[in-house]
């Protein structure tokens, strides 16, 4: 299952290294990522791809759901095929 | 990966309330049809209840897994007016519970089909089920009805036109909220997912998912980006975004449809407006050039809206149907509420709107004296606009018991609040009183 996470908050130190550190203890393979300052506001999105036997949704949602708010991010999960859907004929 | 297009999404659905308005299930009742009507409510319970046992969750987890909100999960079915025909009781008062009942154990938001379709004439069920609205609303608390008075076909069905009218000042004696419960049309149309209209059509498949989307906000922050462009400009912009926002429709409708194992029905393409703040009809219309809605132009406006929006969706999915425009319903839509009592949006102007988009008088709370026959010449007006016109067209006004112009009703919720709007004193009594029916109009023989 491929999934978009975007991650916003206030820019600081470790915020690309929580964060794939947690994908990587759930079994998430990142395989596209781009970051950037858009305000002043840290904006990161992810790629990510898991296998459902391995690692199940709602479990990845809960963990990036706890992890922003341990690190004052807001972390959004949500599956990749939504925004094909939309953007592309 | 497409970081702008991924911002842009996600700004859709957070920034400018794009969602998914409504989820309906079509539901035929036609193989519960029983001459024991406690036979024919167990049938029906027990079908409504295993066809959509898994509906609430599939659209739960749709809205987890995609991030797209799903506002309301709905139910829509035969009309009970020919499920109940059959049956040995003049009240239908039970089969309305029986609705109320599978809906709330299901936790469907509304329930719809408790309708009639007497554009032509009434057979047995039909006068039984519309004596029984004003009690079947009384009694639910999720069942919505529609009586369908008149079609491009067949002309107007003046005898239903006047007893909408009775039957709308029944309800309101009651209660003037159930008001918002019951729609009338004119060219009512069989896949409509959103409420109070919904019914499933007899022509439909044994169960289908119908899917009506939302983005008045996705719209009206288009088109801040092309301020004093031409319209030219302005309906390009409106049909490209129609088409993102028909996108999400579709799809969202084709993930249900396939883990509910039921076929995909049509998308609707209206822009429903919700009482929130830049999620509104209204504001489109102001941004395209109006001080206030109600202003000269307002009527070309809205056509152009209505058609640069289907133009857009058309492409985005592979069946349109319902009723696919821009709804202008007063009570929902916090920019005309704001016209309204600022005087600047009559019901009259309201009337010359519905003859260029969908759907018709919605949502208008009039003053609780307003006479029967009042309204049932409100209806044959607009009926007359939707029967020359072959659109669909209707009228959900609601006589605020004990108001009068200027004061407020309060729906709740999603359904917004009112201010009591002035309607003519000047009476339609013989009119109404005449009865039989308006021919079908000239431009209707087709064949």
């Amino acid at each position: 299952m491929k999934v978009i996470i975007t991650v916003v908050g206030n820019d600081k130190v470790g915020i690309v290294a929580a964060v794939s550190q947690e994908l990587a203890q759930l079994h998430v393979n990142i395989i596209d990522m781009s970051q950037t300052l858009m305000h002043g506001s840290f904006t990161m999105m992810l790629m990510g791809e898991f296998a459902a036997d391995t690692t199940s949704f709602d479990s990845l949602q809960k963990a990036l759901n706890q992890l922003g708010d341990q690190i004052g991010v807001s972390i959004h999960l949500q599956r990749q095929e939504l925004f094909d859907a939309i953007q592309k004929i | 990966m497409e970081t702008r297009q991924i911002q842009d999404t996600i700004q859709m659905i957070e920034e400018e309330h794009l969602d998914i308005r409504t989820i309906t299930m079509g539901i035929s009742l036609l193989d519960c049809i029983d001459s024991n009507s406690d036979r024919a409510c167990q049938r029906i319970y027990d079908k409504i209840t295993a066809k959509a046992q898994n509906l609430v969750q599939v659209a739960e987890d749709i809205q987890k897994e995609y991030g797209v909100p799903i506002v309301n999960k709905r139910i829509s079915v035969t009309p009970i007016a020919l499920i109940a025909a059959a049956s040995e009781t003049t009240n239908y008062v039970k089969y309305a519970q029986t609705l109320d009942k599978a809906a709330t154990d299901l936790g469907i938001d509304i329930i719809g089909g408790f309708s009639a379709l007497v554009q032509k004439g009434y057979q047995s069920g039909d006068r039984n089920l519309i004596s029984s609205i004003p009690e079947a609303l009384d009694a639910t608390s999720r069942v919505c009805s529609s009586i369908n008075v008149g079609s491009t076909r067949s002309g107007i069905n003046m005898d239903a036109v006047a007893e909408v009218g009775q039957i709308v000042k029944q309800i309101a004696a009651i209660d003037p909220q159930k008001c918002m419960n019951l729609v009338a049309f004119c060219n009512a149309v069989e896949d409509n997912p959103f409420m109070a209209g919904a019914f499933h059509g007899v022509g439909e498949a044994d169960c289908v998912i119908n899917m009506g989307i939302s983005g008045p906000g996705v719209v009206k922050r288009a088109l801040e980006q092309v301020k004093g462009a031409s319209f030219d400009v302005v309906a390009e912009t409106i049909k490209k975004t129609a088409f993102k926002v028909t996108r999400v429709g579709q799809f969202v409708g084709q993930i249900a449809s396939q883990r509910l194992d039921v076929p995909f029905g049509i998308v609707d393409l209206s822009l429903a407006p919700t009482p929130a703040r830049g999620d509104s009809v209204a504001e489109i219309l102001e941004e395209i050039g109006l001080d206030s809605v109600g202003a000269p132009g307002t009527t070309a406006a809205l056509a152009m809206l209505n058609d640069a929006v289907k133009k857009g969706g058309i492409m985005a999915c592979s069946h349109v149907g319902g009723l696919s425009g821009a709804f202008i319903p007063v009570s929902e839509d916090a920019g005309m509420i704001k016209a309204v009592q600022a005087g600047r949006l009559s019901i009259e102007k309201l009337e010359a709107m519905t003859a260029v988009c969908s759907v018709g008088l919605d949502m208008i709370a009039v003053p609780g004296d307003t006479t029967a026959q009042t309204i049932s010449g409100i209806l044959a007006d607009e009926a007359a606009i939707g029967m020359i016109n072959n659109k669909t067209t209707a009228i959900r006004i609601i006589p605020a018991t004990g108001k009068k112009v200027g004061d407020d009703i309060n729906f709740g919720g999603l359904f917004g609040h009112a201010p009591v709007m002035a309607v003519s004193e000047s009476q339609p009594t013989a009119f109404i009183a005449r009865g039989g029916r308006i021919p079908a109009p000239i431009h209707s023989f087709k064949n």
